[in-house]
């Protein structure tokens, strides 16, 4: 069943409208729920096929549905039909303005609406996809605040990596925190890249949600083995590359593989002269779970992360 | 005056990317005044070429008192305002969102850092900033309450109001809340308009900086004539939102007193020019903020109103 969640009329002919899709038994809120969020950053795009693949699969095999799925493939709609990341006209990050004020400008509504529309959820997953400068590992991120409620779940998604980081003033105002600060379980998953649909990720992620939909109860079908993901809570663990030249970045190493300390991750390179400006080598031993993919990079333009790690055993 | 360059990258394709500072007088650092960071903050590049004028004259006839530096930066954002932009080119982001910046982390990251390194350390710091929603502005002072007033200082400038309000989540990354950490008694500056030039409210937010510098004694001159500023707080003021979106007609001008009922403004059909809603005020008082776009979205704030007393 679809349902506007939220609409706003436009100066010109037009509304603006968020929507969703509710599967559930008997067409209502039945059992546990689990709602699946994505498309707040109009730039990426992963979630869209993670959304399709779930909402098929359910609609293949109805009789295993024993709860509610309701699935939101697009809260910024403006910015996914306009190639725009933020809210366009607005120029503002949706993602920086949870939880909103119902009598607030039309961006702050429509962020009220949303956290109204999601309180309840048994769990919450918010798919991003990096932005359009680099590919991530398959990972979900985890505020420190929420470690303990969330890793466990966490660890169900089929994802490799699963990175609590440290709280920040500036996150408050996402969706996820949010959420999370009131009782509604949400994870955020980040995978892929900006722009892009890669499908083998989003199949992953897919098996990862029905995995996860056993386990509370919503689903009852077969579900395949999940991965045991890489945790990390240790901020030294993780190692920034950010350009020290500005130029164009040509990766050797490609996302989910693990390097040795020295080993090439890439280069920036000076088309005009023909030189190479930097040689990008990995500092440590470890997973490389982000790659640039857009080539440009301006002097500290983030070209990997490196987890410190060593090669699990069957990988 | 002396010319220097506070932080500079290089590009690939593009001229260095600078930031440059000009000092006046000799010894402590008294005065640090900043203007834009976004590219579309015309107006606040304008005020600053403006105030280096008088500063440059000021320093000739040696009206800057002695042991007093004052430091103008009128662009930490060449890049974006060289082509338009409003963020940075490439990636987007805000550099006053990246406070108080990281030396090893992203371009803008890096920027934030490089200039707060170079405007930290001064007693005052001034930023002409703009709003994120487009509109012109009565003149005035802006404070965030982070347990650090001087609205006495505040008021050296002479402008109609100060206005103050509690920090929200991303204030924390901005340039003045980190001046404030950081010791620097930081104030922002709102003139009347960003993207287009007003010689007026430019004029009047040079008058007020120097104002502000002759009753702090870090220049000499008989002063201006200006404000009792009004203190108001951000929430006291009244927002006026329109329930529908469309074409803005608006007559009305930041300053204007209005009497509550009064006619302010129209949103009409973009088709057929009906009206859609008439805009009366729900108060008596002064206008404070206008939009200044031909459109409107629903229930965004077209005006903000001060109630009178």
């Amino acid at each position: 069943m679809v349902e506007t969640i939220a609409s706003a009329g436009l100066p010109v002919d037009e509304k603006l409208e968020i929507k969703k899709s509710r599967f559930s038994p008997d067409g209502k809120n039945c059992g546990k729920r689990i709602s699946i969020v994505t498309g707040i950053h109009g730039d990426e795009l992963e979630g869209q096929y993670v959304c399709y693949e779930v909402a098929r699969r359910i609609q293949e095999h109805p009789e295993y549905l024993t709860g509610t799925v309701d699935i939101y493939p697009a809260m910024n709609p403006l910015g996914i039909d306009s190639i725009t990341r933020g809210i366009p006209a607005f120029d503002l990050d949706m993602n920086r303005i949870f939880p909103g004020t119902r009598d607030g400008a039309m961006t702050e509504y429509l962020a009220a609406e949303i956290i109204r529309e999601l309180m309840g959820s048994d769990l919450c997953i918010d798919i991003h996809a990096s932005n359009i400068y680099l590919t991530e590992l398959p990972q979900i991120r985890i505020n420190e605040l929420n470690e303990k409620e969330l890793v466990p779940l966490a660890k169900e998604a089929n994802v490799d990596f699963v990175w609590v980081h440290g709280a920040s003033t500036v996150l408050e105002s996402t969706l996820a925190y949010s959420l999370n600060s009131r009782g509604v379980p949400t994870l955020v998953v980040e995978m892929g890249v900006g722009m892009r649909i890669t499908r083998s990720i989003g199949d992953q992620l897919v098996e990862g949600i029905f995995n996860l939909m056993k386990k509370l109860d919503i689903w009852c079908g077969e579900t395949v083995p999940v991965r045991e993901p890489i945790i990390s809570s240790d901020p030294e663990e993780v190692l920034f590359l950010n350009a020290a030249r500005s130029g164009i970045f040509v990766k050797d190493a490609e996302h989910n593989t693990y390097l040795k300390k020295g080993d090439s991750v890439g280069k920036v390179i000076d088309p005009l002269t023909g030189t190479i400006l930097e040689d990008v080598v990995s500092p440590e031993d470890g997973l490389l779970f982000t790659i640039r993919e857009y080539p440009v990079v301006d002097e500290g333009s983030l070209m990997a992360r490196i987890l410190k790690t060593q090669e699990r055993q069957g990988e | 005056m002396e010319k220097k360059v506070l932080f500079e990258i290089e590009s690939l394709y593009r001229d260095n990317f600078r930031v440059t500072g000009l000092t006046f007088g000799k010894g402590e650092k008294s005065l640090c005044i900043l203007g834009n960071t976004r590219g579309n903050e015309y107006q606040q590049v304008y005020i600053c070429s403006q105030l280096v004028k008088k500063l440059k004259e000021l320093e000739a006839k040696g009206r800057i008192v002695k042991g007093h530096e004052i430091m103008v930066v009128p662009s930490a954002n060449p890049y974006s305002m060289n082509i338009e932009k409003r963020f940075w080119p490439t990636d987007n982001t805000d550099i006053n969102r990246m406070f108080p910046g990281y030396h090893l982390g992203e371009t803008t990251q890096r920027i934030a850092a490089g200039v707060f390194n170079a405007v930290q350390d001064y007693e005052y710091g001034i930023q002409f900033t703009s709003f994120y929603m487009p509109g012109d502005f009565t003149p005035h002072v802006r404070i965030m309450k982070t347990g650090m007033e001087y609205i006495k200082t505040a008021e050296k400038f002479g402008l109609p109001y100060i206005v103050t309000r509690s920090p929200r989540p991303y204030d924390t990354t901005t340039l003045n809340y980190n001046w404030q950490i950081w010791d620097t008694k930081a104030f922002s500056l709102y003139s009347t308009t960003t993207e287009r030039i007003d010689e007026e409210s430019a004029e009047r937010m040079v008058e007020a900086v120097m104002n502000f510098m002759i009753e702090e004694g870090i220049i000499v001159g008989r002063g201006y004539r200006g404000y009792h500023s009004q203190v108001v707080d951000d929430s006291s003021m009244v927002a006026v939102r329109p329930y529908s979106a469309g074409m803005f007609r608006c007559g009305i001008k930041v300053s204007q007193r209005v009497l509550k009922g009064q006619e302010l403004a129209y949103i009409t059909d973009p088709y057929d020019g009906s009206v859609r809603e008439k805009i009366v005020a729900p108060v008596t008082g002064t206008v404070f903020f206008v939009h200044n776009r031909p459109m409107t979205y629903a229930n965004t704030a077209v005006l903000k109103i001060v109630p009178a007393e």
